[in-house]
């Protein structure tokens, strides 16, 4: 136990089993003073589970855990906080309509009975001079941007004393110029000699911030490097057990008639607030247009007025030079424009329905899977059948509830569907969003075949990596609106990455790039 | 996975049949179990109990003709309901339509000019239709306004009795009833015939399994069936795939609703022969459907069969009046018990119990 004695916090052979996942398998790591350790892996290789036991929310089944060189049973995110454990989670627990300060200051022990913000303004006023983290204690939450938010979710760590701070995929909402902020802000806590867990599945990030790098794959640890004695390569390769093919085969762009017209848009939000403000863009048969931009920029309120389910403003929508604004989503659908969404399980399937029922979802109203108000069961199996096997979808059967899928294969089951009738027009949002390489890559591969076949595809993402490799032009949304269109070939990271902060692109304003 | 004492609790996604219909079985025996305390606080002895219950509604032809008399209004309001849940639509209505239904047959029985071989018939269509419409009232306030269904058919209920009450006590009372809140008896042509030998209208009893087949083949067969499946699962999928959730939730209450009403009509036309106040023209058969149609866990085919199970309760509380001395009331008892003991077995159904493995000692061994 020596290192356990001189390491901040040490797991030992921690193991947590769900409902047919080991999601972590004897897992080991050791947390150092003033240092930053990164968790590398792929989306379901075992870190949040790991660090949600650290943080008391879940117990483990087996293995110990060490802080200070005591062996600890850490019960819930309370006791976690009180041995000096804190965790920024993926998606915020803040409580929105309240002020920064309330939210710090909510369940803060040693806060006065009255007035207990005016005390809690003062000290988070300390900590943001000496951290880096500018922040107003009196603004509402709802106001900040996401990159504000997470500066919240930090302060209320450190305020509780926290010196080991878990960081779940901490860059995952922030455009690039947020990320080197909070690079910058690691780096003070480094040298205030915090103990500092970074998540993440993107290498640059980690090999930039990271002293030490521990990369997972299917719950287990399969090995920890220094940062410095390391490469994207030989990382990408621990993470996925394989060579991977960063480059996948891409022909040229060969654009025909547009698939898709779009003038003028404005839509509006649930909140009531204009979402897009007049967005006009043209996509040809054959090309994959990628929309990049921070998550909650209008690209929600785009997918969903061209696929019918929300109501355009103002503006007009052509799909195949027909004009379908303010159409159904069955008309669209009909038409031909397939829409992969953005939550797959809640809107993309029908949990408790099986697998065939579910790849006949769009079209189980037209022949041949009904006629007469009859559905066609032999037809729908014959096509679920072709469908398992093209799509590789894994399932123990046709019959099998598709809520058993793992998020893979739900994807591919969505993708089955909605590709099969050769649409014009692919709307898809998020395609690959936390699926492994495997199933990340041959989703990919199908969209490019789409592409290939001749249909046109509108791709928005988060991932600008996915993006890069897949468009064939770049549009950039902020605040709703587009900041310019680039050809994907002569787009550079930074320059996207500018008009996702809000630069305009003089040159491709307006009009789409057509 | 979580653990208790020397087992292992684990979930489980998906059940299988046996699985969940063991436990169903179960939850039934418990309740009976349950009941035997109760027999046992009223001085009765449990076991004198069940087998005078068991003696006088099995073992003659005259409890077994009373099982399935009250069983028939259990089987179409049952059997509409697996419908309504199906559409996650939680309708408690069913006793208000089945009082429409009974309403509407009056009115054709004792109102309308018609040939006699057209009267059943036209009572029938006509009873449908005055469920379908009250249920549709709730379905649209529930679209249209997002009121919540539970409190709008539930409500519907009491304004559906009122009106009974009122037509009883004031327009359609019949004169010659020398002041009873009756209607005038039907004429014979009003009248359903009875089984030889029993009191079982068999007509309502042969629509009530008709409906149970077709409401099994209009859901897994048919367009409106698997739409009413999706609207049910997932909205927000429904609403991705295009499905017009205001129309399949209509089409769902309609026949919902009406199935319920064709029950009312059956105990007007084949039971009491006029329209009496709403406590005995049901018995609250239109609530104690709820339950036949959970235990039934959505399936109209199975509802048949739990709707036979209270069909018994229902003939036991006759018997146990008569024979035992206890109040009718009872059966409320028991119904409650079997929908408590139901409801808490969900948690067997997706947790699968075992003993604790070897994995616990490797446990041990790690943490010592």
């Amino acid at each position: 136990m020596a290192e356990a004695a001189w390491a901040a916090i040490h797991l030992q052979n921690i193991t947590k089993s769900f409902p047919g996942v080991l999601a972590n398998d004897r897992v080991s790591l050791a947390l150092r003073s003033g240092e930053v350790h990164a968790l590398l892996g792929e989306n379901g290789a075992g870190k949040t589970t790991l660090m949600n036991i650290l943080y008391g929310l879940y117990r483990a089944d087996a293995g110990e855990i060490w802080v200070k060189g005591r062996k600890v049973n850490i019960r819930s995110p309370r006791h976690a906080l009180s041995l000096g454990i804190g965790m920024v989670h993926q998606h915020f627990k803040l409580v929105l309509p309240h002020t920064v300060a309330e939210n710090v200051a909510l369940g803060l022990s040693g806060t006065p009975f009255w007035a207990p913000t005016r005390a809690v303004a003062r000290r988070l006023g300390d900590l943001s001079d000496r951290y880096g983290l500018p922040v107003d204690p009196d603004r509402r939450v709802w106001d900040l941007s996401a990159g504000e938010q997470q500066r919240v979710e930090i302060l209320k760590a450190l305020i509780r004393g926290a010196e080991v701070l878990v960081l779940d995929e901490p860059t995952s909402v922030l455009t690039p110029h947020e990320v080197g902020e909070l690079l910058k802000v690691l780096g003070r806590m480094k040298a205030e000699g915090h103990a500092i867990v970074f998540i993440s599945h993107k290498l640059d990030e980690v090999l930039e911030a990271a002293d030490w790098v521990t990369v997972m794959r299917r719950g287990q640890v399969v090995g920890t490097v220094r940062a410095e004695e390391t490469d994207k390569a030989a990382l990408a390769r621990m993470m996925v057990g394989r060579e991977v093919v960063f480059r996948l085969t891409k022909k040229a762009c060969t654009p025909g008639e547009a698939a898709l017209v779009a003038e003028d848009l404005h839509v509006r939000s649930d909140r009531g607030s204009l979402a897009l403000k007049g967005i006009s863009l043209a996509l040809c048969r054959g090309e994959i247009l990628g929309v990049a931009g921070v998550a909650g920029n209008g690209q929600r309120e785009l997918v969903e007025v061209l696929t019918g389910l929300r109501r355009a403003e103002r503006g007009r929508v052509q799909v195949l030079g027909q004009d379908l604004t303010r159409a159904s989503a069955r008309r669209l659908s009909d038409s031909g424009v397939a829409h992969i969404p953005e939550e797959r399980i809640r809107m993309g399937i029908v949990p408790g329905l099986s697998v065939e029922e579910n790849l006949i979802l769009k079209r189980h109203h037209r022949p041949p899977f009904c006629r007469g108000g009859i559905l066609r069961l032999a037809a729908a199996r014959r096509f679920a059948g072709q469908a398992i096997e093209e799509y590789r979808i894994q399932t123990p059967s046709a019959r099998t509830p598709a809520k058993l899928l793992s998020g893979g294969n739900i994807q591919k089951l969505i993708l089955a569907r909605e590709l099969s009738g050769s649409p014009a027009l692919v709307i898809a949002a998020h395609p690959t969003y936390g699926l492994d390489v495997g199933a990340t890559e041959q989703i990919r591969e199908l969209l490019l075949r789409q592409r290939d076949a001749g249909a046109g595809i509108l791709l928005v993402s988060e991932d600008l990596e996915e993006i890069m490799e897949l468009a064939d032009r770049i549009a950039v949304l902020f605040r709703g609106e587009i900041m310019g269109v680039v050809p994907a070939g002569e787009a550079s990271l930074e320059e996207i990455g500018l008009m996702m902060a809000g630069e305009r692109r003089a040159a491709a304003a307006a009009g789409g790039g057509r | 996975m979580k653990r208790l004492g020397p087992f292992v609790l684990e979930r489980r996604l998906a059940p299988p049949r046996h699985v969940v219909f063991g436990v169903s079985l179960l939850a039934v025996v418990v309740a009976l179990l349950l009941a035997a305390l109760v027999f046992w606080a009223y001085g009765v002895s449990p076991v004198r109990a069940y087998s005078e219950i068991g003696r006088g509604t099995l073992g003659t032809v005259g409890g077994l003709s009373d099982i399935v008399r009250r069983a028939i209004p259990l089987i179409l309001c049952g059997v509409g309901l697996t419908l309504s849940f199906r559409a996650q639509f939680w309708n408690i209505g069913a006793e208000g339509q089945l009082l429409a239904g009974a309403v509407a047959a009056t009115g054709v029985a004792l109102f309308v000019r018609v040939p006699d071989g057209f009267r059943l018939p036209l009572m029938f269509l006509a009873g449908f239709s005055a469920g379908a419409v009250w249920a549709l009232i709730p379905a649209l306030l529930r679209v249209k306004l997002r009121v919540n269904e539970v409190i709008s058919t539930l409500m519907m209920n009491y304004i559906m009795a009122y009106i009974v009450e009122w037509l009883v006590h004031g327009p359609w009372k019949g004169p010659t009833m020398r002041g009873f809140a009756y209607t005038d008896m039907f004429p014979v042509a009003a009248r359903l015939p009875y089984l030889t030998g029993t009191r079982i209208h068999w007509p309502t009893l042969v629509v009530g399994v008709a409906a149970a087949i077709l409401v099994a083949l209009l859901l897994a067969r048919t367009r409106l069936g698997y739409e009413i499946r999706v609207v049910g699962q997932s909205p927000d999928a429904a609403r991705y795939a295009g499905i017009n959730f205001t129309t399949v939730l209509a089409l769902a209450l309609v026949v919902s609703g009406g199935l319920a009403a064709l029950a009312g009509v059956g105990e007007v036309a084949g039971v009491h022969w006029r329209l009496r106040s709403p406590g005995h023209v049901s018995m609250g058969y239109g609530y104690t459907a709820i339950i036949v149609a959970w235990l039934a866990r959505g399936s109209p085919l199975a509802a048949i069969f739990t709707a036979l199970l209270f069909g018994l309760i229902f003939a036991a509380g006759d018997l146990m009046k008569t024979t035992l001395g206890l109040p009718f009331q009872i059966t409320g008892v028991f119904n409650g018990l079997i929908l408590f003991s139901l409801i808490s077995s969900d948690l067997l159904m997706y947790w699968r119990v075992r003993l604790a493995s070897k994995e616990k000692a490797w446990t041990g061994q790690a943490g010592s």
